[in-house]
This record gives structure tokens, sequence and C-alpha cells, in this order.
């Protein structure tokens, strides 16, 4: 029995991605391997950033050569058993069908714009993708983030299920106003959102700020939560960089936000232009800085952690896996000490504190082996 | 995110403003509209369709028309923003800045400082800049670099809609006079433009694109075109970084410079006649303070020394285009000494 015939095609990460170009191949014709290895580089106007293998396979041909630009859901490669018969290769290549994309579907992975949804007096976009009927995933990005942290994840994860992004009051393009600011705020917005949405049960992961708030629902509705996925948590340590915390909240043109971005990842060629603009663009918004600090005045005054939710934490038994960089510069690594034994503990290197961009492919396996 | 163009840009921009200060008022010829006019008022939008609404939402105290009298339109603005409303006048031709200069130089850019600083002009002048529709020569000048050239004002040349949104409501919420530039054939240009309020830093040069071979610096319309070149050139394998320094006056230096001191070589785009120009005081400034990082040659793409003409043909040829772009573009990067 040979494996299927599988396609390579341009991925895309993000809402307003429409073509990548390929930067480098990095398994030519030929080689065989595993999931997680790196097959190649692709570049967008926002980011760089490599494709992982899913599956085991070999490489059968490379059908865009490197330095080709092509929209998303192009062929970019072959994969198939090595005896697989070259004329096969051929007529897979001849018949291949790039996907439409399309304004309405949610059966497939297609990003379609996100919804806005109205809970709490406030509008908060939810960029929804997948169906089914696995219990759905719920992605609660950090403090000054906004649903585009997910780019990477978000398409690996809804396989037979909803997958939700939600952007918290005060960040990306939803509503300004964030009330107190507090987790208790926060936790009642997410809580709103999930009840138009029409989530019950459902699985989250939090990364950063996201991971505390993902921990305090789980604490008020523990029949709801399924899983846990932490991503560098907030909440479980008094400890965090006040440099970071003051320079993204004061930054308001380019060179002081590209230094900002920076302390977030391990590999500063990770913050691109693009990136900083974007960054730009969401705290140049009435009310965006407001909000910022008010937050960071009630989440991470002085310098430090006030928020600790530890006792939440332990009191859970929802099944808990803690990813952290190593590297992680913002809120450090030795945090998840605090985590109870019980908790899966995944420790990366070379990682900052987006584990879920540097690391996209491993944190995707991760995630996916917890939601089953 | 919702595309707009240039002209709902502005408009939204005006809105915002409105709502949020009831000191903002606008004041112009025909601003609101279609006064006289078989359909009333508001049946135009104003001759340039930016203050279409206006005058419905906020009636005719905000929405002010005026004789066609720009020294009137200029006298009562500035007047009106040192006495504490925060005006947004209209210069419908920036061509017509003659008949009132006295009142914009010489009066609302010299306020704070005459008045030891206990006066403010909250002041925005929005006007038409820019050739291309064979308007001929007394419509069709881009004189930012004389406005650029009087301390106590701020210039504004956006080249697209989220700049355009985001520089006016920051000169409306602006403290200073400020002469906003609208280049006349750009007003239907289309980008992402969000529907919140924000605003752009006066000062902070825009980086359009990255590249390490020859900074460009462009301006308004030209910025496009400088794009259209920098795409043919790096086919080439001549990679562009192109800047849009956004506001003139204050001007963001610091971009400039620090792209120069990477790629040592530096082409200025700029619409308008390049005797004392924003061309020559970008190139001044490369050559006084990065002197050292040059390896060729500064090179302006201008108009040339002459009236902007009538004739379709010359006109083409007087305003420059990816074409003149590209050639100074490779002839900085193959210069050899």
């Amino acid at each position: 029995m040979s494996a299927p015939i599988t396609a390579i095609t341009m991925p895309k990460w993000g809402l307003t991605m429409t073509e990548g170009k390929v930067v480098q191949w990095l398994k030519q014709p030929g080689v065989s391997f595993a999931p997680g290895d790196e097959l190649l580089e692709i570049e967008t106007s926002k980011i760089t950033n490599v494709v992982e293998a899913d599956a085991a396979g070999t490489m059968m041909r490379i059908v865009a050569p490197e330095g080709t630009t092509l929209p998303i859901g192009a062929l970019l490669a072959v994969i198939a058993a090595p005896e697989t018969p070259a004329a096969d290769i051929d007529a897979f290549v001849a018949q291949f069908v790039v996907a439409e994309p399309s304004d309405t579907a949610t059966e497939d992975a297609t990003p379609t714009a996100p919804r806005e949804v109205q809970a709490l007096g406030r509008m908060m976009r939810c960029l929804e993708m997948g169906s089914g009927d696995n219990v759905p995933v719920l992605l609660l990005h950090g403090f000054g983030g906004d649903l585009n942290t997910w780019m990477f994840n978000q398409p690996a994860l809804c396989d037979g299920r909803r997958t939700l992004a939600l952007e918290l009051p005060g960040h990306g393009l939803s509503s300004k106003d964030v009330g107190a600011g507090d987790s208790v705020f926060f936790t009642d917005a997410i809580e709103a959102a999930l009840g138009v949405l029409d989530v019950q049960r459902v699985h989250v992961v939090g990364h950063s700020m996201g991971g505390a708030l993902a921990v305090s629902l789980a604490a008020r509705r523990p029949e709801r939560i399924v899983t846990l996925s932490l991503l560098a948590p907030a909440g479980l340590g008094t400890e965090i960089s006040g440099n970071f915390i003051d320079a993204f909240v004061r930054a308001s043109r380019r060179r002081e936000a590209a230094e900002a971005l920076q302390y977030l990842v391990h590999d500063p060629s990770l913050i691109s232009r693009a990136m900083v603009e974007e960054f730009l663009r969401y705290k140049r918004l009435d009310g965006a800085g407001q909000a910022l600090e008010t937050v960071s005045r009630v989440w991470f005054p002085d310098g430090r952690q006030a928020v600790n939710l530890v006792a939440e934490l332990r009191a859970l038994t929802a099944p808990v896996q803690v990813i952290w960089g190593r590297d992680d510069r913002i809120i450090p690594a030795a945090q998840a000490d605090a985590a109870p034994s019980t908790a899966q503990m995944h420790l990366l290197n070379g990682v900052g504190h987006l584990p879920h961009m540097e690391k996209a492919g491993e944190v995707n396996r991760l995630i996916r082996a917890m939601i089953g | 995110m919702p595309v707009k163009t240039i002209r709902q840009a502005l408009q939204e921009a005006l809105v915002h403003e409105m709502r949020r200060d009831p000191r903002v008022v606008v004041i112009g010829e025909d601003v609101s509209g279609g006064a006289g006019t078989e359909g009333g008022r508001d049946a135009a939008g104003g001759v340039l369709g930016v203050t279409k609404g206006l005058i419905k939402e906020f009636g005719e105290s905000r929405v002010i028309d005026t004789p066609i009298t720009e020294s009137a339109i200029m006298g009562a603005a500035a007047g009106a923003a040192v006495t504490g409303l925060r005006p947004v006048a209209e210069l419908m031709f920036s061509d017509f800045l003659g008949v009132c200069f006295d009142q914009i130089f010489n009066q609302a850019a010299k306020f704070r400082y005459m008045f030891g600083g206990k006066a403010r002009t909250p002041l925005v002048i929005r006007t038409m800049i820019g050739a291309g529709r064979s308007a001929a020569a007394q419509h069709s000048q881009s004189p930012y670099h004389i406005f650029t050239s009087v301390p106590g004002l701020k210039v504004v040349v956006p080249s697209n809609a989220y700049d355009a949104k985001g520089l006016l409501i920051q000169a409306i919420r602006d403290d200073d006079p400020v002469v906003f530039c609208e280049h006349k054939l750009m007003y239907d240009l289309r980008t992402e433009v969000p529907d919140e309020a924000y605003t752009i830093p006066f000062g902070e040069a825009n980086v359009v694109r990255d590249g390490d071979d020859v900074t460009v610096v462009a301006l308004a319309r030209m910025v496009h075109y400088t794009m259209e070149a920098a795409e043919k050139l790096a086919a080439e394998g001549i990679e562009c970084e192109v800047i849009d320094p956004r506001t003139t006056s204050p001007l963001d230096e610091d971009t400039i410079l620090e792209s120069v001191e990477r790629t040592g070589r530096l082409v200025v785009v700029d619409e308008a006649t390049p005797r004392c120009s924003m061309a020559t005081d970008i190139a001044a400034l490369v050559a006084d303070k990065a002197f050292a990082s040059l390896k060729a040659p500064v090179r302006r793409v201008t108009a040339p020394h002459t009236p902007v003409p009538f004739a379709p043909s010359l006109e083409k040829l007087y305003i420059p285009d990816a074409e003149r772009i590209a050639a100074a573009v490779r002839e900085v990067h193959g210069y050899a000494r």
C-alpha cells in the first residue's frame, strides 16, 4: 500500500495575507522527513517563518522554485511515497486545483472576516475558523496582543471543530473601554462573548495575560473548561519585565515600538517592519493607549505582577499543560514551577515570550495532543 | 478592515473631530456643498466632496460658507483660532495662497511667538496641490515648500487614505496652525482605513519599502510613482528604501539620515519646482549631516523650473514619473568615482 500523494500549498498566515514568497527549500526532492521537520521558509509582507511537516513523508517534487511569489493555496511541492511513479506525480500536479477562498465558508480553514461580538456593552472581534462536533477551542491573546497572534496556530487547530480567536476589550479593533481592567472584568467579557458565540464546553489556549484569564475562567466555570494550554502565562509569580511593560505602553514612534517588541522574541529578526507598523496602528487608535495604561496599572504595577492565580490553577481538575520559552525575557520560565505537578510541562529552547509564533509547529502539536 | 478613498478618510476625520469637540468648525467656499443650486445645501458635498454631510449634521454655525475671498477666509479662521475655536479652513487651490499669505504667514504663524506663548492658534488649512489635470499654471502647483519655509507653520503632505485620516485628526488636535496639502489626483486612491479615530504623530516618516541599495525620499503622489519604479528596479537587482516623510514641517530627519547612512545613496522625488524646494532642502540636509556616508551624488527628480504647462503632452513631461525616478536611481547606483 502506498501513501497518498499530498500537496504542500502556500499557507495563509493572518487576515491580510494574499500571497507569499518561497525563500528557501529546507528539504530537497528524494529526502524523507519526520513530523515537525522544517520543510521550507516562506516570506510574506509581514513575516518570515518556516513551514513544518505535519506528518512523515518524502519530498517528491518541488513545484515552486526559491524566489517565486504565489497566492495562498498555490501548489508548492508534492509529497508521496518514494516508490510513487513519476507519471502519477505529473498527473497530480496537472490536476491540482487551487482552492478558491470562500467568503462564507466555515467548513474549511480559510479565515473569513472576524465577526463583531456585542457583549457586556462592548464590541469584541472574534475570528472563527473551522466547524464540526469536536469541542471548540478558545484562543486568548496576551496584554497588548490581538487575534493575529494566532495566525500560525488557528489554521492548524480547526480539524472538525470551531476555533475562536477572541480579541479582548482594549485590544486590536475591539472596543477600547476596559472598565476596571482587572481579571474579573476580562473574565466577565470572555464569558459574555462565549454566551453570544453559543459555546458551552471549550478547550482554552491562553498566552501570557490570556493564560491568566484562561485560569480565571476555568476557576469560575470548571464544568465548561475541558483542557487548558497555558503559553508563558501571567499570574504564576511576581516577576515580569517592567522595562518591557513601560516601553510597550509608552511607545508611540517606530523606533520605540521596534525596541519594545524585540523583548518578546528570542530571534529579533521575527519582528518585521510590518509588525511594528501594525502595532503602531493599534496604538494610534483613540483609547488604545488609555486601555493599555489601565490594564498595566492593575496587572503590572511597579514592574511586578499583581495578579496571582496559583491557588486557582492548583484547584483545577481539568488537564493542564504549560508551554514556556526558556529564553522568555518578559516572564521568566522558572515561574512554570508554580503549576501543579499534574500539569504537563514543556520548556522550549531558543524561544522567547511568543512560543506559538517562534515554534508554531511544536506548539501546535502540543495543543493538538492536548485537545485530542 | 474597510477600504476607503482619501476623500472618505478626510470626511471621516472631520466628522470624528466635529462630534468630539464643538469648537471644531469648517469654513470655506461652498463647504456646505450646493447652496444656491437646485439641489440645495449638501447636494454636492463641497467642490471636492470632502465636506459631504457636514451641513446636515452640524448646521450653518459650524459649516460656514464664505464669499470667494481667500483673505477673508484665512483672516476669519486665524482670528477664530486665536480666540477659542478650532477652525478647519479650506483654501481650495494652494495656488491662491498669494491673496491670503499675510493672514497665514504674518498672522497665524506668528501669534504664539508674538504673544509670548500665551496665544494658541489651532487652525487647519486644507488645500489642494498638484498637476496632472490640465488645470494650467494657476491651478496646478505644489507650493508646500513655501509653507514649509515659514517658522510657526506645520505642513502635512499625505500620500494615502490611512495617513490622510490620522494626520488630519492630528492636525485638528494640534494647537498650532497646520497646512494640510491634498493632491487633487489622489482623492480616489483607496487603502484600508479603520472606522475609529486615530492620530499619526507629525515628524514621523513612513518607510514604505525596505531596501539596502538606494534611499528614495518621495512626497505625496510621487510616493506611488517611486513604488512603481522600485518594483521595476528590484527586478534588476536594485533594492530601494522608499521613505515618505508625511510631514515636511516638522521633517523626520533621523529616518532619512539613518537610511542614507546605510545605503550611501539618495534620490529625492518632488513634484514641486526645484529651486528652494523640499528636494533641495533634503539634499542639503544629507550633504550637511551624512556627507561621509555618501557613495554617490544626491539626485533630485523634480519638475523643471517653469510654470506648469496646460498642454497635456507637456504637462506629462513636466511631472516626474516612474521612468525618470528609475533612471536617477540607476545613475546613483552605478556611480563610480
